[in-house]
């Protein structure tokens, strides 16, 4: 809270109307707060200070947030000791935007468990409404899966997109999983690389002599010396042909060497897009890549390349986790395709050298490829170059507990057992995964 | 945060002459305070009291809002809190003709507050002041227990919602005369039924005797009653002394203050502490849902009567129609309590004026006559500040949620139901009828479970709880950690008996889709199982 006093300064006559027509238009742009698609039709939602608007918008302190989130993660951990279930989980909140580009902050949300009336088996979904049209008669519709407008909880968020590679939250995010889910830091890989490369660039500035005269600054210094020189008088129209120009006026740009941030890691992020793969498995699927991606952001300081490939029985590679996420076919299942076009843009690119390489794939465990001898071949074409393969199955409700083709491929290869230190995999059940597992999860798919 | 400066100030006290002369009654004092969108987002899981005690959830909540913030910046108003003296918020930056109109609000719910008499228990106090101490103390736990004292809050927290608000305040004002003498009650509501197994029909008679003896003779009529009572039954003198009355507690939270044998145990004495500052806390909350649509309903009918017949409105009618529209029109979709409780407000006041609210009204059977009908009472007003006094959301939807009302405003309620072809979710009028939309209204208003102690199955060792069941079973997934809370605060076993309904989906009749199933939780050393009952 602010301890300055501070008092509303009394206006001029024009700032005072200036001020009512911004309000006014301000007004009038308002959004419609009660168009189909608001959050909540509930009574409660709305009440005196969302419904009034006004306009000052100040920035919440970031740094007070960080400290604190770490204060109460540390306390949740303890609640372990203490014998009680943890309660802090991280949600995020997405703002869908134009285009691809939406945006998502990822922030800590708790529920307090009370006895609560459960309304969602025996009301039926209904609200109020108001105006014109007869009984039955519909008067608005919306997406089936809506864009998120704000979504807390596990799964990616739709609105995702590109923002997910960009955003500082993805790093965020990172740096809090690896806090409070204890997942472990990276160790470098064997040679130490360095961490930069020198690009070359007009960036420098050079008084005198140069690749490109840069005029706007050469024009602030000429009129800086003639003010000196009693040419040029302020308040009087200048006469530029009395302006003297001096040799140390002329400002170039010259080519100069950058340090640039290297991207350290490429990460493959794979998985199956086939028709079974719908809803659950997916969404799992799609979380627990967003948490991994994240993770890798922290630990090699955003310098982190993503490839996004998804597969029926072919593969193919796409540009964005957006797509990543929703792309949906009724096809059917081949494995080795997938990590067939892995191989083959990791030696097109000649990215084993450069880079740590990270492979992830998701599915749920169909293979028409029932004996898994190509998806071998492949397997073993990549272990040798990357830093981990981790393998995640997320089963449908109808598999059970019961082995997958994928895992009895695996299993029986034997690769597990024989390549632990590049090759990982993990099951669960996509009905009833919750974050704390696929964090688990994800501790098995990268722990050393 | 800081006051408003006194420019301001005067424009407030302006607006409270204006208002008390059409009949709004608050303090003398209040206090308003600019504070900043920061300010709001930090106050608001704190409903607002800037000294309530600090709690982790709160922290989070905050944490959570600047994130949203961050997405979705808004500009928080307004805000109220009933407290002695009454403090308001503002932001900073409004334009004084926006004041006028948000003063009238917020001093309309000023009026609201210390006149409903749904918050009559709060009247007495500076709840501020109060939240301070209470917070002082918390934190003087919290130095000496660390976060114990947290892990407390938390559980009291778990059944703070289901605190027995309505039982307090039928407290108020309950004059102790209407109690019957301890021995008359003793022998009509437990001797006769119980010791003597009487039929009802008996005890009536008996009542009746009892009655016409009162009515004759007085307190000789009571003495010569229980004079043959005794020599009749002997046992009865002794058992009247032998009795202890069995007080039903108000609440969950409650009973467990006063009877946990663990809270009893020397050295948690503290934790009663923090059960009595939850439950206060809670209890001062709970009038504020109840009446959230006739509160809001009612600030608005004032802003708008007031300032619109205010001199200083000249030259914003147009940034005042358009602002007045955002609050109170009615949504297409979705409620809007504004809205709502401004109309049935203004539809009570149309009622009471044409002497609507009569019998000779409601004799007639023709619509024609209905709708003529005007006798001109002039008891508009009258009415409707006796709404303002006597109701709750809950009683006012109840009362005037007619057809006529739902015709007058073209209200339905919307079904939702999936478009499987095109993908989409289709929003439709569902029914125009005002049974159905006044059943949707009160199934979206507020409603807690009740929970509450078997007093004849708690023990010492065992806490037993009955979820008397309403139609809707308990949220499923908090039940666990609920009850783990109150095996914490009662130090042993705690069962929880409720309903579950199970969905069929297969079944051809509505009544055949849900079936009941009585069971218990037991929960006991960290670990829960469900019986069928």
């Amino acid at each position: 809270m602010t301890k300055k006093e501070k008092h509303i300064p009394l206006l001029t006559p024009d700032e005072y109307i200036r001020r009512e027509e911004e309000i006014n238009e301000r007004l009038r742009r308002k959004p419609a707060l009660f168009d189909p698609d608001a959050q909540s039709h509930s009574l409660y939602f709305l009440n005196d200070w969302k419904v009034l608007p006004g306009y000052y918008a100040p920035n919440p302190d970031a740094r007070l947030m960080l400290r604190t989130l770490e204060d109460l993660l540390e306390q949740d951990r303890k609640r372990e000791a203490d014998g009680f279930t943890r309660r802090i989980r991280l949600g995020k909140i997405v703002k869908p935007g134009k285009g691809k580009k939406s945006k998502v902050v990822i922030v800590p949300s708790t529920t307090e468990p009370k006895f609560y009336h459960d309304d969602s088996i025996t009301d039926e979904d209904s609200t109020g409404g108001s105006g014109e049209g007869e009984e039955g008669e519909v008067i608005g519709k919306q997406k089936a899966q809506p864009q998120q407008g704000e979504g807390e909880g596990q799964g990616a968020g739709q609105g995702g997109g590109e923002s997910h590679e960009t955003g500082n939250d993805v790093y965020d995010l990172g740096k809090i999983l690896t806090e409070k889910f204890q997942l472990p830091n990276v160790k470098p890989k064997g040679t130490k690389r360095s961490l930069s490369k020198i690009t070359y660039d007009l960036t420098d500035r050079n008084r005198g002599f140069g690749q490109l005269l840069e005029k706007k600054a050469t024009m602030r210094r000429i009129v800086e010396t003639n003010i000196q020189l009693g040419n040029i008088t302020p308040g009087e129209p200048i006469d530029t042909s009395k302006l003297i120009i001096g040799p140390d006026d002329l400002v170039y740009r010259i080519m100069s060497a950058e340090k640039d941030f290297e991207n350290q890691a490429v990460v493959f992020f794979v998985r199956d897009y086939s028709g079974s793969m719908q809803g659950k498995p997916t969404e799992a699927i799609a979380t627990q890549h967003l948490f991994i991606y994240s993770w890798l952001m922290y630990q090699y300081s955003n310098n982190v390349i993503s490839r996004f490939i998804v597969h029926d029985t072919d593969a193919k590679e796409v540009s964005d986790f957006q797509q990543y996420y929703q792309l949906q076919v009724a096809g059917g299942t081949r494995v080795a395709p997938a990590f067939a076009l892995v191989n083959k843009i990791i030696e097109t690119e000649h990215l084993a050298r450069e880079y740590n390489i990270y492979v992830f794939y998701g599915t749920d465990g169909d293979d028409w490829d029932s004996d898994g001898k190509e998806l071998y071949a492949e397997l073993m074409k990549l272990l040798p170059v990357v830093s981990r393969v981790g393998f995640t199955i997320s089963k449908n409700s109808w598999t059970g507990e019961n082995e997958t083709t994928v895992e009895k491929n695996i299993t029986q290869s034997g690769i597990v057992e024989k390549r632990r230190k590049e090759f990982r995999m993990d099951g669960f059940n996509a009905d009833t995964v919750d974050e704390a597992r696929i964090i688990e999860s994800i501790k098995k798919l990268v722990s050393e | 945060m800081y006051l408003i400066d006194q420019h301001t100030k005067q424009i407030m006290e302006d607006c409270k002459l204006r208002a008390k002369a059409q009949g709004l009654d608050f303090g003398h004092e209040t206090l308003e305070y600019i504070v900043s969108n920061k300010d709001l987002l930090e106050l608001s899981p704190k409903v607002m009291i800037p000294t309530l005690y600090d709690f982790w959830v709160h922290d989070i909540e905050v944490l959570k809002e600047y994130g949203k913030y961050k997405l979705y910046p808004s500009n928080p108003y307004e805000t109220v809190i009933n407290s002695r003296p009454a403090i308001s918020f503002y932001n900073d930056n409004n334009p004084d003709w926006m004041n006028i109109m948000i003063f009238y609000h917020v001093l309309a719910h000023i009026d609201f507050f210390q006149n409903n008499r749904l918050f009559e228990h709060t009247w007495n106090d500076d709840f501020v002041g109060v939240a301070l101490s209470d917070k002082r103390l918390i934190e003087s736990y919290r130095s000496r227990y660390g976060r114990w004292t947290d892990y407390v809050i938390e559980f009291a927290r778990s059944i703070d919602n289901i605190t027995g608000y309505f039982k307090t305040l039928a407290k108020c004002d309950y004059p102790s005369s209407m109690d019957p003498d301890p021995m008359v009650s003793y022998y009509f509501n437990h001797f006769l039924p119980e010791v003597l197994q009487s039929q009802e029909l008996a005890v009536f008679k008996e009542q009746e005797r009892y009655n016409a003896l009162v009515t004759k003779q007085g307190a000789l009529g009571v003495k010569a009653f229980f004079a043959e009572i005794i020599s009749k039954h002997p046992e009865f003198e002794s058992a009247f002394k032998a009795y202890v009355p069995q007080e039903q507690p108000a609440d969950l939270l409650e009973f467990i203050r006063d009877n946990s044998p663990f809270l009893k145990r020397d050295g948690n004495n503290w934790m009663k502490a923090i059960l009595t500052i939850v439950r206060n806390t809670a209890q001062y909350f709970a009038p504020q849902i109840r009446t959230k649509i006739l509160n809001e309903g009612w600030a608005s009918y004032w802003h708008d009567n007031l300032f619109r017949s205010d001199d200083r409105i000249v030259g914003h009618e147009v940034g005042y129609g358009v602002l007045n529209a955002g609050v109170t029109s009615l949504s297409r979709v979705g409620l809007n309590p504004y809205a709502i409780g401004l109309r049935l407000i203004q539809y009570v006041e149309d009622l009471a004026e044409k002497g609507k609210m009569s019998s000779d009204y409601q004799k007639l059977v023709l619509a024609d006559d209905q709708r003529n009908f005007n006798a001109a009472t002039g008891k508009g007003k009258e009415v409707i500040f006796n709404l303002r006094e006597n109701f709750s959301d809950f009683m006012l939807i109840n009362t005037f949620c007619t057809q006529e009302f739902v015709d007058q405003h073209d209200l339905f309620v919307v079904g939702k139901r999936p478009n499987p072809e095109e993908g989409t979710i289709e929003y439709y009028v569902k029914s125009r009828k005002a049974a159905d939309y006044k059943k949707m209204l009160i199934d979206s208003l507020y409603h807690p479970p009740v929970v509450m102690p078997d007093l004849n199955k708690t023990t010492d060792e065992c806490l037993y709880l009955v979820h008397q069941f309403e139609g809707k079973q308990l949220v499923q997934d908090f039940i666990p950690e609920v009850m783990a809370g109150l095996y914490f605060l009662w130090g042993s076993e705690v069962q929880l008996e409720t309903t579950e309904i199970h969905v069929n989906r297969e079944a051809e009749t509505e009544d055949e889709m849900f079936e009941l199933q009585r069971v218990l939780y037991t929960y006991s050393d960290k670990k829960i199982n469900k019986t069928k009952l």
